[in-house]
């Protein structure tokens, strides 16, 4: 049986931050929180191979309490196990902290994994670093950006398509792939899935001292970056309104941007010279 | 090098010559280096590189690392990570810069995280504090947000940057550089990563992340026939159509279709929105839509704010309209 591991966040829903105005930082604790949309497709690729052939997935994820959601709505699509990660030591870790502790967690919790599956970012950092760096942790060969999975015994074969090249890559369990958006569409969560998922006792919860770290190992592997301020990004557009009826806003429209719109979809609407129409 | 500072830049020449990342690098780091008093290091690895070496030269870069081996010719994780740490262990630069393609951001997190230091993603600016540190300005929440993060005890301190956000120095091939070619090291560990195939294609599969113009309705198309109209509007533009939240529950489009936080990103060079408010969890997914064209009855809309060009009217009209206008003018 294959022993797949996928590693999950739940971000906030943009419609509410709460900022901390003092920290610069997002209170994550009142955040409404939801699973990153990349996490949903490394959960899929693992749920299509669990169809393939016998496997088990064990869902993982740090952050605080309510990140338990994001395991229950995991459990409800299909995986089989949670694990959740939280204490206030981890607490604004960056992406060399967080791939510390889980690497920790997976080497305590599940051990004899064959493959790590990530998303290739999360859509409030978006630094997609993480998935990268566990590998670091583990000492685990490696791919970003797979858009498909293919397994023969304990070889994987994935393709990608990256910097305008395609790959084909072939690697040996245990391994590290970061799923691409392209492929894997999620699948739906039922209600009565959702409903199901919230009674299931199967998910663990490690803080730090059951992880064995303590304040002054994240000393040594806490975060190396400082978030001094956070600030909202100031719009560089010009902005312009156009009204009136219909026929007169598209005319003008395409007078003074046909460029634009020639070049965006490559071919040409500029208006020839005689056409009085 | 002595006591001399360095900022080094990766060597990113995979799709040279459309891919200038690194040289809009080394104009920016040549800015950083009249700050801190430090040399601008380009680091080339690969096989065949004199090409890069001269363009880099000629772009700015005060020194050149070189590591040519038939060994490395192709792009690996593995290799290129075993070489590059090695460098920086030797020479311990204060900064380095590497560009965000799909291999440097691969490439990038792991070298931080070998190296034991930290590295922001997709620097929109960089600078330097009065500290002397390494300002790096990111993004997050669909680039609705901006972070100023410092790195302040590790070295070096990494960013990556993405390609086309600076500017490069134009070419000068009087230019001189320090060039140093190195032996390839010799505990290179084995490849764990075996590359199969690998072909050179410019078409990837397509995809609405990927498409370069979409056509996204919301709730104010009013209904379903309206709604199938932005089909056709898309076919005419050879564009995609996305929806909104709204707009899916209604039934007037497919969940796969979805726009936004929950649903695809897009990076369109145009994006046309009709009926659309521009609720948050929509227009974290359309932050990178290089041109947006709005139409909506409600100036007021959020749509309208964030959009190029605002059109101020009923959004089935306007599209009626462009429809029958595009028509027109469309030449193959």
């Amino acid at each position: 049986m294959l022993n797949l591991i996928v590693c999950v966040k739940q971000v906030p829903m943009v419609t509410e931050l709460p900022w901390d105005e003092k920290r610069g930082t997002l209170r994550r604790d009142l955040a409404a929180g939801m699973m990153n949309p990349a996490c949903k497709h490394a959960l899929e690729a693992a749920l299509q191979i669990k169809e393939s052939r016998p496997a088990h997935i064990t869902v993982i994820t740090m952050g605080p309490p309510a990140a338990e959601e994001v395991l229950r709505e995991a459990l409800a699509m299909g995986a089989d196990r949670g694990i959740l990660i939280g204490d206030k030591l981890f607490a604004g870790s960056d992406t060399y902290a967080t791939s510390f502790v889980l690497a920790q967690a997976i080497k305590k919790q599940c051990p004899d994994y064959d493959l790590i599956l990530s998303g290739c970012y999360t859509s409030d950092s978006e630094t997609a670093q993480v998935g990268p760096q566990l590998a670091e942790e583990l000492d685990l060969p490696a791919a970003a950006y797979i858009e498909k999975i293919d397994i023969t015994g304990r070889t994987l074969r994935v393709r990608r398509f990256v910097d305008n090249f395609r790959e084909t890559l072939e690697m040996e369990f245990p391994a590290l792939v970061t799923v691409a958006m392209e492929n894997y569409q999620p699948r739906y969560t039922t209600l009565a899935g959702l409903e199901r998922a919230f009674k299931e006792e199967n998910i663990v919860s490690l803080s730090a001292s059951s992880l064995g770290i303590s304040f002054s190992t994240m000393d040594t592997h806490g975060s190396c970056t400082k978030v001094r301020k956070v600030f909202l990004r100031k719009a560089q557009k010009e902005n312009i309104f156009l009204k009136g009826p219909a026929a007169i806003v598209v005319n003008e429209f395409l007078k003074n941007h046909e460029d634009k719109v020639s070049s965006a979809i490559g071919k040409d609407i500029k208006k020839e010279e005689n056409d009085n129409g | 090098m002595g006591n001399q500072k360095s900022i080094w830049v990766f060597g990113d020449y995979r799709n040279y010559f459309q891919n200038r990342v690194t040289l809009q690098l080394i104009s920016k780091a040549c800015d950083l280096a009249r700050r801190i008093d430090a040399e601008v290091c380009a680091v080339v690895i690969g096989h065949v590189v004199d090409e890069y070496i001269m363009e880099y030269t000629a772009h700015g870069a005060d020194r050149i690392l070189a590591v040519d081996h038939e060994i490395l010719k192709n792009y690996s994780a593995d290799t290129y990570l075993a070489v590059m740490e090695n460098l920086v262990r030797e020479r311990k630069p204060e900064i380095i810069l590497i560009g965000a393609t799909d291999f440097g951001r691969e490439f990038a997190p792991r070298l931080a995280k070998r190296l034991k230091t930290g590295l922001s993603a997709d620097c929109v600016g960089l600078d330097i504090t009065d500290e002397g540190l390494l300002l790096q300005i990111a993004p997050s929440f669909g680039g609705n947000m901006l972070a100023e993060i410092v790195t302040p005890e590790r070295r070096p301190q990494m960013a990556t940057v993405r390609p086309g956000t600076f500017k490069e120095i134009p070419h000068n091939y009087e230019r001189g550089a320090l060039v140093e070619r190195l032996p390839l090291i010799t505990n290179l560990p084995g490849q764990r990563v075996r590359l199969v195939e690998y072909e050179k294609s410019a078409e990837r599969q397509h995809t609405m992340e990927n498409s370069s113009v979409i056509v996204c309705g919301g709730r104010g198309m009013g209904n379903r026939n309206n709604f199938k109209k932005l089909h056709e509007l898309a076919k005419l533009l050879g564009g995609d159509v996305g929806a909104t939240r709204p707009a899916v529950y209604a039934g007037w489009a497919d969940h796969s279709a979805l726009v936004g936080q929950a649903g695809r990103h897009i990076k369109p060079k145009i994006l046309f929105s009709f009926g659309i408010s521009g609720a948050i969890q929509h227009t974290a997914g359309v932050g990178e839509a290089k041109f947006i064209v709005a139409v909506n009855k409600n100036p007021q809309a959020a749509m309208m704010k964030m959009a190029d060009v605002a059109i101020v009217a009923d959004a089935g009209d306007v599209l009626n309209t462009f429809i029958k206008e595009l028509k027109k003018r469309i030449r193959e």
